[in-house]
């Protein structure tokens, strides 16, 4: 991309400008070295982390993930995974913004079964009036419903993350239509979130008008974790380009890209 | 008394406040969030927090995640 355009092109989310549309989980890596260079390796500036029970007595010295993802560096996005209902969604956003010295932006995901692990959304939809009234910025992990997510909007999500496929399951958008719908109709970010398996996914989403795309698996489970953070970095700016530059008609039939004019036989 | 600290029922001194707790607990200055009975205790009320019998506390902390 040009710097004319990066310049220009950035991702605005909760009034602050990002120039990665690349947004990584943190789960699933080998340790927290590979975790920490994978992340670089995206290029990714908005990371999400779990909250979860402290380890007491053994253990107590291991490394923090906010150790080799500092605050200060990355935009932390705690998500509320393994949460099945309003108030445990509720009340960890409510951990992760005292944890995280009044840090106002959450992910919110209310969770309504193991087997798809598929959104909840009429919990989704109450706890987002409830952390929206709070004073969160609240990024709503949602279904690839159009109606919903004018709904979420609504309520004042500041994005809206529709998923691609169900959570770590690497399929692929398998509903673009509705994603393009998604796009068209809102006015705040949308991102898709879970469900991208390799590059081509991403730069689909990005095709389709995504403002960005969430992931973790399809990097910590690819066989090089590195190499594919710096593939879906290149898929993210290669369909992000192509939606910028508004791609041809597709047609049934060919159209030669070669002159008739002076053809000699 | 007893308390549960992240499920598990432990003997405390009694009237113990969080502040104290945390240092018995070698987590004083980390990074962590604290809850009893499902409500947030904020960081700035440990050393006058008192906790009672059979108080739940939650001690939480980031962790890798998606």
């Amino acid at each position: 991309m040009t710097t004319a355009t990066q310049n220009s092109d950035r991702l605005v989310i909760a009034g602050k400008e990002y120039n990665s549309r690349l947004l990584v989980g943190t789960g699933k890596y080998q340790d927290m070295d590979e975790t920490a260079r994978a992340i670089d390796a995206s290029g990714a500036e908005i990371v999400t982390v779990a909250v979860r029970r402290t380890n007491l007595g053994q253990n107590a010295d291991e490394p923090n993930i906010l150790d080799v993802l500092p605050p200060e560096r990355y935009t932390i996005l705690p998500n509320t995974a393994g949460c099945f209902d309003v108030d445990t969604a509720v009340r960890t956003c409510r951990l992760a913004r005292e944890l995280l010295d009044g840090h106002k932006l959450v992910k919110l995901e209310v969770l309504g079964d193991q087997q798809t692990l598929f959104p909840d959304v009429i919990a989704t939809l109450k706890a987002a009036e409830i952390l929206v009234a709070d004073g969160f910025d609240v990024m709503v992990y949602t279904n690839d419903d159009p109606i919903v997510a004018r709904e979420l909007e609504a309520i004042g999500c500041c994005a809206v993350m529709p998923l691609a496929a169900p959570i770590g399951s690497g399929l692929g958008i398998r509903n673009p239509l509705n994603i393009r719908t998604i796009v068209e109709n809102a006015k705040v970010p949308v991102l898709v979130d879970a469900g991208v398996g390799t590059a081509s996914d991403a730069a689909v989403a990005m095709e389709l008008g995504c403002d960005g795309v969430l992931m973790n698996t399809a990097i910590a489970a690819a066989k090089d974790p590195l190499l594919m953070a710096s593939a879906m970095r290149k898929g993210i700016e290669a369909g992000r380009e192509a939606y910028l530059a508004g791609r041809m008609p597709a047609k049934r039939f060919a159209s030669a890209s070669s002159p008739i004019e002076g053809l000699f036989f | 008394m007893q308390i549960e600290i992240n499920g598990d029922r432990t003997e405390v001194a009694e009237a113990i406040t969080m502040a104290e707790l945390l240092e018995q607990l070698a987590l004083t200055g980390k990074r962590l969030a604290v809850e009893v009975n499902a409500e947030l205790v904020p960081r700035s009320r440990f050393a006058e927090h008192r906790l009672a019998a059979d108080d739940r506390v939650e001690i939480i902390h980031a962790v890798g995640g998606g």
